[in-house]
C-alpha cells in the first residue's frame, strides 16, 4: 500500500511514441483507471510500473523510492492479467501460494495466508481444482488472491474483466470494489471499457495517442470534459462549432449557446460539447420554432430502440446530433417530424477542439 | 456410402501393406534369433544359442555398452544446451535471432558422410582426434537442432503471460524457469532426450568416422561382424535393442499424452 508516481515518462517504439512525458500521482489506496482507445499507451504505462517495460525517460517511484532499474520481482507488485495467466501445471492452492513458496515463506504460514486469500475473494473448497476446471469468474478470482497473497505495495490490473460476459462482469465489478475497499491497496486499473472505469475507479486518467489527456474523478471527467476527444470518448457526445460573441458562443446559423464557464476570448473559435442524455427532445408540431438560448430547431432522421431508452439522430442543419431518451411509453416521434432540442446552461461544455 | 465403403477396405489393404513391409523384416529377424538354425532353415528350432552365444561375445556387449554411454551423454548435453537454447529464442529478441533459428536446419539436411567427413578432419586439426568423446562431441553437435525444434514447437504453444505472472509475484528468472517454464516444457522436453538418444544410438556413419580400432560403437560393431561373415548372433542383440526401443517409445507416447494435456 502506497503512493505511487510517474513523472515525465516517455517511451519510444521504433518511430512511434507510446508514452509521451506522462506525469500521474497515484493515491495511497486509491483505485485508478486508465481509459483509452487501444493504441493510447495505457497497458505499455500499467507494464512501465510493473517493470515489463524499460522507460526512455522519466521516474517511477513506489512508495517513495525510485524503482526504475528493479527488475519486476524486486517491486512488491501485484498484477492480474486478462488472461489471468494461471500456472496451468497447478492447483488453485498452489497457484495462489506461489508468490509464498518463491519467498521461502514457511508451511504453516503460507496456509494460513492462502486461506485467507481465498476467502477474500469468496472462493472457498476449491484449493484442489486445476485451473482448466475452472469458470471465467472463478479463475478471475484465483488470479486475484494470487496478486493479493503477498500483500503487494501495489496492485495492477490490465483489462482483467474483458475475458468476462456481461453478466459476470457487472457481478465482478462489484466484487472487485469490494476487494479493494477491503484491502484498501493503490490499485490500478487499465480499460479501454468506459463504464467500468467510471463504475470502479476513485480517479480517471485519460490516455490518447500516449499523452494524458485529462485526469479526474468520474463525475468530472464526465461532466466536465477539457476535450473534444474525451467529450466523445466518454458517453455520446454533440460536438457544435461556433465562435464567442459577447460571452456566448454563436454557432453558425445565428444560434447562441450560453455555458455556465465563460467561453474564452471574444471571436476565438471553440467546441461546445452536449451530452445526448442533457438533451431535451420535443415534438415542434406545426408551430414555428422560437430559437432562445441553448435551442436547436431539428428533424428526426430515424430512432434505435435499445430496451431501457431511445436513442433519436436527429437532423439540424447538416449535423447529425444524438439524443438519449429514456422509454417511459411515451409515442415515439416519426421519421421526418420537427422537434424541438433544448438543454439548461450547465450542459454547454466548452471544450478544446 | 457404398462408394466410403470401398474407399475404407482399400485403406484398410494398403494400411497393411504398409506395417507388412515395415514390420516383416524386423519380425523375421526376431523369429530367427530364436531359431538354432544359424541358416535361416524352416521350421524354426526354437533355442536360445545365440542369446547365449552373445552373452559371451565382449566384443558386442562392449561396443553396446560405448553406445549406451555415448547415447546417455549426448542426452543429456544436448537436452540442456538445447533447451537453454529454445528458451533463449523463446525469450528474447536479439539482433542475428532469424538467422541462428535459420542455420539449425542445414545440419539435418546435409548428409552424414559429408558431416562426419568434416568432423573427422576438423577434431584432427584442433586436436581432438577420435575416441569416445568425439564421438558424444559430434552426436550432440548432431543432436542440439532436433532438441530445439522439438522444445521450440512447444514453447510455441506457451502463453508468456505466465512467466511475467511468476516474475510479478516476485520469483527470480531463474524460479520462473524451474517452476514454471520447464514444467509446462516437459512434455516437449522427454520427446527431445528421446530424439537425442535415437539421433546418437543409431548414429552410424559419424561414430564409423570418429571410432579409434578396438573402441566403437554398436552399430559401427554390427557392420564389422556383418564384413566379417553373418552369424546370428546380430539378430538377437538387434532384436533385444528393438525390444527396449519399443518399451521406450511407447511408455514416451503415453507419457506424452499425458503431459500434453492442459
Amino acid at each position: 500500500m502506497a503512493q505511487v508516481t510517474l513523472h515525465e515518462v516517455s517511451k519510444v517504439f521504433g518511430r512511434l511514441k507510446a508514452l509521451d512525458r506522462v506525469s500521474i500521482q497515484f493515491e495511497d489506496g486509491e483505485f485508478y483507471a486508465l481509459l483509452g482507445p487501444s493504441g493510447s499507451g495505457k497497458t505499455t504505462l500499467l507494464r512501465m510500473i510493473a517493470g515489463f517495460e524499460i522507460l526512455d525517460s522519466g521516474r517511477i517511484t513506489i512508495a517513495g523510492e525510485p524503482v526504475e532499474d528493479k527488475p519486476v520481482e524486486k517491486r512488491e507488485i501485484g498484477m492480474v492479467f486478462q488472461n489471468y495467466a494461471l500456472f496451468p501445471n497447478m492447483n488453485v492452492f498452489d497457484n495462489v501460494a506461489f508468490g509464498l513458496s518463491v519467498r521461502g515463506t514457511g508451511a504453516a504460514e503460507t496456509k494460513r495466508r492462502v486461506g485467507e486469500s481465498l476467502e477474500l475473494v469468496q472462493l472457498v473448497g476449491l484449493d484442489q481444482r486445476k485451473p482448466h476446471q475452472l469458470s471465467g469468474g472463478q479463475k478471475q478470482r484465483v488470479a486475484l488472491a494470487r496478486a493479493l497473497v503477498t500483500r503487494p505495495r501495489v496492485l495492477l490490473l490490465d483489462e482483467p474483466l474483458g475475458a468476462l460476459d456481461k453478466a459476470l462482469r457487472v457481478e465482478m465489478q462489484i466484487e472487485l470494489k469490494r476487494i479493494q475497499r477491503n484491502v484498501a491497496i493503490t490499485t490500478i486499473f487499465v480499460t479501454h471499457d468506459q463504464e467500468e472505469a467510471l463504475t470502479l475507479s476513485d480517479r480517471i486518467g485519460i490516455l490518447n495517442n500516449g499523452r494524458l489527456v485529462q485526469e479526474g474523478s468520474p463525475h468530472e471527467i464526465y461532466e466536465r470534459p477539457t476535450s473534444a476527444f474525451t467529450a466523445r470518448f466518454l458517453g455520446d457526445a454533440n460536438l457544435l462549432r461556433g465562435t464567442v460573441r459577447n460571452g456566448f458562443v454563436e454557432l453558425a446559423d445565428g444560434t447562441r449557446l450560453s455555458s455556465a464557464m465563460p467561453p474564452g476570448a471574444e471571436g476565438t473559435p471553440v467546441v461546445c460539447a452536449v451530452r445526448a442524455e442533457k438533451i431535451l427532445l420535443e415534438s415542434a408540431g406545426g408551430e414555428a420554432l422560437g430559437q432562445g438560448e441553448n435551442e436547436l430547431p431539428a428533424r428526426v432522421i430515424s430512432h434505435i430502440f435499445a430496451g431501457s431508452s431511445l436513442t433519436y439522430l436527429v437532423g439540424w442543419r447538416d449535423e447529425t446530433l444524438k439524443v438519449h431518451v429514456q422509454n417511459r411509453g411515451f409515442e415515439v416521434i416519426p421519421e421526418g417530424a420537427a422537434v424541438r432540442l433544448s438543454w439548461p446552461t450547465g450542459d454547454t461544455v466548452v471544450v478544446q477542439p | 456410402m457404398r462408394r466410403r465403403y470401398t474407399l475404407a477396405s482399400f485403406g484398410r489393404f494398403y494400411l497393411a501393406l504398409m506395417l507388412l513391409f515395415l514390420y516383416l523384416p524386423i519380425v523375421v529377424m526376431a523369429l530367427m534369433s530364436f531359431n538354432s538354425s544359424p541358416f535361416y532353415r524352416l521350421p524354426i528350432d526354437w533355442s536360445l544359442t545365440w542369446y547365449s552365444a552373445l552373452a559371451q561375445n565382449s566384443r558386442l556387449i562392449d561396443a553396446g555398452l560405448n553406445s549406451l554411454w555415448v547415447a546417455l551423454a549426448t542426452t543429456g548435453l544436448a537436452t540442456v544446451l538445447g533447451t537453454a537454447a529454445s528458451l533463449a529464442f523463446f525469450r528474447y529478441d536479439f539482433k542475428g535471432k532469424k538467422v541462428l533459428q535459420l542455420l539449425l536446419f542445414p545440419p539435418i539436411a546435409i548428409p552424414w558422410l559429408i558431416i562426419g567427413t568434416s568432423m573427422l578432419v576438423f577434431f584432427f586439426w584442433v586436436g581432438i582426434g577420435r575416441g569416445l568423446h568425439a564421438m558424444v562431441l559430434g552426436h550432440v553437435a548432431l543432436a542440439i537442432p532436433y532438441v530445439i525444434i522439438v522444445v521450440s514447437a512447444r514453447l510455441r504453444s506457451f502463453d508468456p503471460h505466465l512467466e511475467e505472472a511468476a516474475r510479478s509475484l516476485g520469483a527470480t528468472s531463474w524460479q520462473t524457469t524451474w517452476r514454471v517454464t520447464l514444467p509446462w516444457t516437459a512434455p516437449g522436453l522427454v520427446a527431445a532426450a528421446l530424439f537425442a538418444f535415437a539421433v546418437s544410438f543409431d548414429q552410424f556413419v559419424i561414430s564409423y568416422f570418429l571410432s579409434t580400432p578396438g573402441v566403437s560403437t554398436l552399430p559401427v560393431e554390427i557392420y564389422t561382424a556383418i564384413r566379417k561373415g553373418f552369424t546370428p548372433e546380430i539378430n538377437a542383440v538387434s532384436t533385444i535393442i528393438i525390444a527396449i526401443s519399443m518399451a521406450l517409445l511407447l511408455g514416451v507416447a503415453r507419457f506424452y499424452r499425458f503431459g500434453g494435456e492442459r
